[in-house]
């Protein structure tokens, strides 16, 4: 049976590396004593995926991981379970069963929401907002992204799928996952060289807030959060 | 929610931040108002080494069942944020609080190995606590030293308050209880010292006086004061089952050195090994009921969620229900695919039976300690392990499927001759011609053989502790010798040999056998720039030799030379059971080529029984 996982990772655990909280979450699953399968072999590990690392630094109330279990507690008691041996700044929040056959988490992730706020001590100039908003309205806005053949111009433009401003927070929904990943601090860094003020990645709070797979068409986007594509068990 | 010491900004600029973070799974967090003291444990070296010490979990564990101690942890800072906590004056901070360990009642520093010693300075310095301890007022905490070095106090005595000298387990509820009072009583720094320096194994430096000979041996070492015992008194865990031992350690988010449950099966050693510190200062040789290390392997596992549990003690093969131990832990552990580590088994049926049930033959290798090259020289140091024994156990293994061997040695033993250097390589060459005599279809492609040696160190409290050590010359010319015999062999091509760096180990021979003038020293060292001794990207030696140099002491007197039976050592005043007079017999009879039986074969009278418990009382149970 295929469980989807989703938790948050706040506070201090921002300074958890990515490996590092793969290596976490195991031990979280094997003190709540979640039966989950083993791949063969010598030197079996745990059959889980995360779908999308989360950058050190950043926090986040949409991750997730998706496991196989060979049977499952219900959902409440398996958030109860894992809740009651976490730590300070992890919070389990579903626990879903997900369909046979339905793909794992990272090869689907299409998009991810994020909300970025400035820090208290970063100094900005006032009109920020609205030199946003002219970024944004521009119909082409062309980086150097560093890939695998070295350097290349990309035009990022089409990836911003909404930016907005909201009472000081920067609430954006950008592409994610395997195709096209464009990241918050990228973004910013971006908008800051082109107004003409330094947005170091160290200036930003950058919160994820849902990853979410897209069922639509090729020309029609349909995105949906990964945890409606499993149910609760009873 | 916790709030951390340090800004994002600091935090994501440095390598690995979560060593600075705290909030590990089972640390522990009390209301700091329900709290009279508050103790920072130190192990100063950095997080993922420190964190992988069992020592400090045990302390961490005793001290916070207590409701009005809270215990906390802090680590060296690594090399890239002490950078900036010197350059922006932030105080040194324990993990669990993120408050300024200046500010604690105690900080005690566990002292586990000689190249620390800088490091010890780094802690202070950084936690902004007077170097000296002389300079310390009623701000400060009382810092309290403890650990194997311990043993030798002396180069570190300016820096510390006081000294444990024996197994925290036992005395120090008894230390915090006085404390309070003398808090309660508003007296000062040293009516507290003079009361502690009464708790049997607390040492105070500051209450004796050292005089010396015009030749700068040590005339005499005396209390000043009627508090202070001519002898202290190491502390020992009579009964290891009933105590103390942590059932949820702390289980850091970075990979720390020893990532798994560690589950110490007993104390002490019944081997003793002439050059072996350990298995002189831990005797009685005392084993933990095997019922509470099952509930204890069971208990630790599932509230650390560590997928490997490894048994920890000096020499495993010794522990005489081993096998219903290793048994159960088979059972319990393969149905949860959690690994099973067994360090310091003996080569025989046994462990070959095991070994092959817990990991892949493959890609595992022996392991065999014969510390000598030669017969002689292994009865010199009294290691009982023969040239017969490992041929049959390699023989045994390469038959099972093993192919990779690693050995180990010492160079620079007492008595060495070139015949045993060249022992060495002779013994690898055996090794190897013992696998090829497996038929070719049977065995594991090439077989491949490790050799180690590492340079002898004589240290306190061993038979060995009269002895002269080499020069650097003299320990590189002795691996020269090793390597260039090695090439000899017919084999050579399946021998590979590694050998420790000389410069390093002749600073931990000053430094363990050295007096309270080597101090001195030890802080113009780390005023120059001396920091993780023990990394050897980090170690330097130029300033170490410099800072030697400006302080007037003369590195080959700690050394070089040979010290006279009846010389008065800087750590005499410690009595650890072991009677002088035992280790004594034991110089001669290593001079003699004589060698002592273990503990369970006939009991030589070490003085240990005087604990009235372990080895030493098992046959009158
Ligand atoms: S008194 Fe005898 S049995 Fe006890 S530790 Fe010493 S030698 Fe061993």
């Amino acid at each position: 049976m295929n469980i989807r996982i989703k938790f948050c990772k706040t506070g201090s655990l921002r300074f958890i590396s990515h490996l590092d909280l793969m290596r976490y979450f195991q031990k979280v699953l094997r003190r709540a004593e979640i039966d989950i399968c083993y791949s063969e072999g010598f030197s079996p590990h745990m059959i889980m995926s995360f779908a999308s690392p989360l950058s050190l630094g950043l926090t986040s109330r949409g991750e997730y991981v998706d496991i196989r279990v060979h049977k499952a507690p219900s959902s409440a008691e398996a958030l109860e379970r894992m809740n009651a041996v976490t730590v300070e700044g992890m919070e389990v929040l579903r626990f879903r069963r997900l369909p046979e056959q339905s793909k794992n988490a990272m090869s689907i992730v299409a998009a991810a929401d994020y909300e970025v706020r400035f820090r208290e001590e970063q100094k900005l100039p006032k009109e920020w907002a609205e030199k946003l908003a002219k970024y944004l309205e521009q119909p082409a806005i062309c980086i150097q992204k560093e890939t695998k053949k070295g350097k290349q111009e990309v035009d990022i433009r089409p990836w911003i799928y909404a930016c907005s401003v909201r009472e000081g927070v920067i609430d954006m929904q950008l592409s994610a996952g395997s195709v096209h990943n464009l990241k918050p601090e990228l973004l910013m860094q971006s908008f800051g060289e082109w107004a003409g003020f330094a947005v170091p990645a160290s200036a930003l709070l950058i919160h994820r807030t849902e990853l979410y797979a897209d069922l639509g068409t090729e020309t029609e986007r349909k995105l949906v959060p990964l945890e409606e594509l499993g149910e609760d068990i009873g | 929610m916790r709030k951390l010491a340090l800004s994002d900004e600091i935090l994501m600029s440095v390598e690995k931040p979560a060593r600075y973070i705290g909030g590990e799974v089972n640390a522990v967090m009390k209301d700091k108002k329900q709290i009279d003291i508050r103790f920072a444990m130190c192990f100063p070296d950095v997080y993922e080494i420190g964190m992988s010490h069992l020592g400090i979990q045990i302390l961490y564990d005793m001290f916070n069942r207590r409701e009005d101690i809270w215990c906390e942890r802090v680590y060296s800072p690594w090399i890239d944020m002490d950078k900036v906590l010197r350059e922006q004056r932030i105080p040194l901070f324990a993990l669990e609080s993120q408050e300024p360990i200046k500010d604690f009642d105690f900080l005690g520093i566990t002292i586990q190995y000689e190249m620390c010693y800088t490091n010890i300075l780094q802690v202070l310095d950084l936690a902004q606590i007077p170097l000296e301890a002389a300079k310390r007022t009623k701000e400060h905490p009382f810092v309290i030293g403890g650990g194997p070095c311990a043993y030798n106090p002396e180069p570190l005595a300016d820096f510390f308050d006081l000294f444990y000298i024996g197994e925290g387990e036992t005395q120090y509820f008894h230390l915090m209880d006085l404390y309070k009072e003398w808090k309660r009583s508003g007296g000062t720094r040293e009516d507290f010292l003079k009361q502690a320096a009464q708790v049997p194994g607390i040492y105070v430096p500051s209450l004796y006086e050292v005089h010396y000979k015009e030749d700068g041996t040590i005339a005499s070492m005396m209390p000043v004061c009627p508090e202070a015992p001519e002898k202290v008194h190491k502390q020992v865990v009579v009964d290891v089952t009933d105590t103390f031992y942590p059932k949820k350690p702390v289980v850091p988010f970075i990979k720390a050195t020893q990532d798994r449950v560690v589950l110490e099966i007993q104390r002490g050693c019944i081997r003793g090994c002439r050059f072996c510190q350990a298995g002189m200062l831990y005797r009685p040789a005392r084993e933990r009921d095997l019922e509470m290390l099952k509930e204890y392997a069971s208990e630790m596992l599932k509230n650390t969620g560590y997928e490997e549990i490894s048994l920890s003690s000096l020499s495993s093969s010794d522990y005489t229900k081993l096998e219903e131990l290793v048994n159960f832990l088979i059972e319990e552990c393969s149905p949860k695919k959690i690994n099973i580590s067994l360090p310091s088994l003996r080569i025989d049926a046994f462990s070959l039976d095991v070994m092959g049930k817990v990991q892949d033959v493959k890609k595992s290798s022996l392991t065999f300690a014969p510390e000598a090259g030669t017969q002689r020289l292994r009865d010199v140091i009294n290691k009982g392990l023969t040239e017969e024994v490992i041929l049959n156990g390699a023989g045994q293994a390469f038959e099972g499927g093993w192919s990779r061997v690693k050995l180990y040695f010492m160079l620079g033993l007492p008595t060495e001759e070139e015949e045993d250097m060249k022992g060495i390589a002779a013994l690898a060459e055996k090794i190897a011609e013992r696998y090829y005599e497996v038929p070719k279809d049977q065995r594991n492609g090439k077989c491949q053989i490790v050799v180690s040696t590492s340079f002898f160190v004589p240290k306190p409290f061993t038979p060995f502790q009269w002895a002269p050590m080499c020069t650097k010359e003299e320990f590189l010319h002795r691996a020269y010798v090793v390597n260039h015999e090695i090439k000899e062999q017919k084999n050579k091509k399946s021998i590979k040999y590694n050998w420790h760096e000389a410069d390093v180990t002749v600073l931990e021979g000053i430094l363990a056998r050295g007096d309270r003038r080597i101090g001195s020293a030890v802080r113009k060292a780390y005023e120059k720039g001396c920091l993780f001794d023990s990394w050897s990207e980090y170690f330097r030696n130029e300033l170490w030799q410099e800072a030697f140099a400006q302080c007037g002491i003369d590195v080959d007197f700690y050394t070089a030379r040979v010290r006279a039976k009846d010389e008065v050592f800087p750590w005499d005043f410690i009595d650890i059971g072991v009677s002088r007079a035992f280790l004594e017999r034991e110089w001669d009879h290593a001079l003699h080529g004589n060698v002592t039986k273990n503990c369970r074969q006939g009991c030589s009278g070490c003085g240990a029984a005087v604990y009235k418990g372990g080895v030493c009382h098992e046959h009158q149970n």
